[in-house]
């Protein structure tokens, strides 16, 4: 295994060997890492100094089930702070079978407008990963479903793609990295912080994978890790929110739109209410009873990445059969429905295919046409103004590029108090004075509002774990804290997040996902060991957090949520500084 | 009494002909509680995780009131 580093200065590369301290750091713990050590905390995201860092977490590459994940990290031009977001694609067991535990992008050319693309294959006569330069400057400020095809007829079916669209080349803070799914569309986004910008500041368009002759990833203990997989598979299939034709299979991540919605805790039209009354027509029901009108059969969901068996991504299909967009996730029609005021799934659906397009995170994009509409640019429900707008961050109108550099920026060009952001990061689709223990999640995390960073919503919403009432405020901080530690340990894991509900209910299902890790690295892990593997991940986020200063005073929530009751519940966000203060006091 | 109710995700088969957002009024007795709901629905109260009544997460044997709002989920999860 080797850290594989890529100077854009000048265009070249070095492998090196793995540091003793890194042996055991995988996925988001080493992004992390990296930057905490490379990284000067003060530095410019999109300046020489900052790099981007991708690695893929200790299963990734394995015969793991929903293990493709791919961390990427850097220095967030969104936050200011340290950022990792991943993916399911697969990129990530290529990069993984490549033996390259980290590809450190660093430096940046001279030139303006000129990008690069960076082949990655294995030499065969030398047993290395060896890079190969070409000009991707003719693909640059193109829609990236027009230049995906092209990069898979230029270097062979079998390869994965990592790249960037338009808002990345223009700088916006709003900008994700995309991967290919199994069907090559370019929509599997490690999209939250900017991380698009980053790499299109190193001049850097495509970083093309090909793990065809790569030796694979070395497991330590195969009879511990066929345990250990047994187990979990067992788990994933047999509980009710993973298991095929389960909800998550039939209903994609939208399956939540109605819960949320009942339990008062929707954001919608820009964080104004709690319920919105059309909220059904453009949940995970209506994609599937959509679909099943429109093709005459009920189509299920397919795999983001190879080795998924929980199968969550769907595709909303035309009235004439064609394809309208994939994926239509939870995340992605709630921004850009409910808390739009917009109800037409179809409208939706053209502006998640428009963010993919362009290369926009869809949280950040209706987040920040959330507090468009709230300015008065466009009126709330305006689903034709929404995608006009969509359209102007894609071509860089002057318009378009105060919309691309995010929802907080926004708000103050237009003297909005009501921005829901959190460090800079715009929040996701559950309301915090609905749901408590997610904004203390949201206020805390590393990341700037981020749900995935501590997933309370499975006890205080969903009753995975037990259940709690999520307008209590009572034992959240603990809750968050300890969510939030085991979160950074899955992310470093190289699993994807879903796993967590059926390990959370079966407890054959933890253990064998915890045998996993330990028998591709020879350790014997215990649950407390990989607790305290995450809560070192996050002391080392915050730290590097910290020096660019992002202190304990950033860690609360926009003050309109402590004085404006939210309906239903009429509840305010009551959470004491000292709870929030406690989470990381306590770590 | 009358009471409405929404179900969601797997259990909209239990009221087919539903359009996605729509509520049903059903008649119960006063003093019905959820699980007497499950019943008149011929839902099997096993294959119900979560029910809330007005915004509230309630358990099974929470007594309804007329007018109450009922939303019935099976497991399910996302983010």
């Amino acid at each position: 295994m080797w850290i594989l580093r890529i100077n854009m200065t000048d265009q070249s590369y070095k492998l090196e060997d793995i540091p003793e301290e890194y042996r055991q750091l995988y996925g988001r713990a080493l992004t992390s890492q990296i930057v905490f050590d490379e990284v000067p905390p003060l530095c410019h995201p999109l300046g020489p100094n900052n790099k981007l860092i991708f690695s893929a977490g200790i299963v990734t590459g394995t015969t793991a089930a929903t293990s493709a994940r791919i961390s990427v990290g850097a220095k967030s031009p969104l936050t200011g702070g340290i950022k990792e977001a991943n993916a399911g694609s697969a990129w990530g067991p290529d990069l993984a079978r490549l033996n390259i535990r980290a590809l450190v992008i660093e430096g940046q050319p001279k030139e303006k407008g000129a990008y690069w693309g960076a082949t990655i294959e294995w030499d065969p006569t030398a047993q290395k990963p060896a890079v190969v330069f070409f000009d991707a400057t003719p693909y640059a400020g193109r829609d990236v479903y027009e230049v995906y095809p092209k990069i898979f007829e230029r270097f062979g079916d079998s390869v994965s793609v990592a790249s960037v669209g338009a808002a990345g080349e223009r700088g916006y803070a709003n900008s994700g990295i995309v991967f290919n799914d199994m069907a090559k569309r370019p929509s599997r986004f490690a999209g939250r912080g900017g991380l698009g910008a980053v790499m299109a500041s190193k001049g850097l368009k495509f970083v093309v994978l090909n793990d065809k002759g790569a030796p694979g990833v070395p497991i330590a203990d195969p009879a511990l890790f066929a345990e250990g997989k047994n187990k979990l598979n067992d788990a994933i299939l047999t509980h009710d929110i993973s298991k095929p034709k389960g909800g998550l299979n039939t209903y994609g991540t939208a399956v939540l739109i109605n819960i949320l919605n009942e339990a008062g805790g929707l954001p919608t039209r820009n964080f104004s209410s709690g319920r919105f009354e059309y909220a059904g027509e453009t949940a995970g029901e209506a994609v599937f009873e959509t679909n099943k009108e429109r093709m005459g059969k009920e189509i299920y969901n397919h795999a983001c990445s190879p080795g998924c068996i929980i199968q969550c991504s769907n595709t909303l299909y035309n009235p004439d059969k064609s394809e309208r967009t994939s994926c239509v996730e939870y995340e992605s029609t709630w921004a850009l429905g409910a808390n739009l005021g917009v109800r037409d799934l179809d409208d939706i659906a053209t502006m998640i295919q428009l963010c993919n397009a362009y290369g926009l995170d869809t949280i950040e994009t209706g987040g920040t046409l959330g507090v468009a509409m709230e300015a008065g640019i466009i009126p709330f429900g305006d689903s034709k103004g929404a995608i006009g707008l969509i359209e102007d961050m894609g071509k860089g109108t002057p318009m378009g590029r105060l919309l691309g550099s995010g929802t907080e920026t926004t708000g103050k060009a237009y003297g909005v108090t009501h921005v829901p952001t959190v460090k800079g990061q715009s929040m996701p689709a559950y309301e915090p004075r609905a749901v408590k223990g997610i904004g203390i999640t949201y206020a805390t995390t590393t990341m700037g509002a981020d749900h995935t960073a501590g997933y309370t919503i499975a006890p205080e919403i969903l009753g995975v774990s037990g259940k709690v009432d999520p307008l209590s405020a009572e034992g959240k901080a603990a809750m968050s804290r300890a969510f939030q530690a085991t979160t950074a340990f899955i992310d470093s894991s190289g699993h994807c997040l879903f796993i967590a509900f059926p390990i959370l209910d079966i407890a054959s299902g933890f253990e064998g996902f915890v045998q996993e890790c330990s028998g591709v690295l020879g350790t014997h892990w215990t649950a407390d060991d990989i607790v305290a593997y995450g809560a070192k991940v996050l002391k080392t986020e915050r730290a590097f957090n910290e020096a660019a200063g992002i202190k304990a005073e950033a860690d609360r929530l926009p003050e309109f949520m402590r004085l404006e009751p939210l309906p239903p519940h009429n509840q305010v966000f009551d959470v004491p500084d000292s709870a929030l203060d406690s989470v990381f006091k306590e770590m | 009494m009358r009471v409405k109710v929404r179900l969601y995700a797997s259990l909209r088969s239990y009221l087919p002909g539903m359009k996605i957002g729509d509520t049903t009024e059903l008649e119960i007795q006063d003093g019905a509680c959820i699980a007497d709901l499950f019943r008149e629905l011929h839902i099997p109260r096993e294959i119900v995780k979560m029910s809330f009544v007005n915004g509230i997460s309630r358990e099974p044997d929470f007594v309804l009131n007329a007018d109450d709002q009922v939303g019935i989920f099976p497991p399910i999860g996302g983010g």
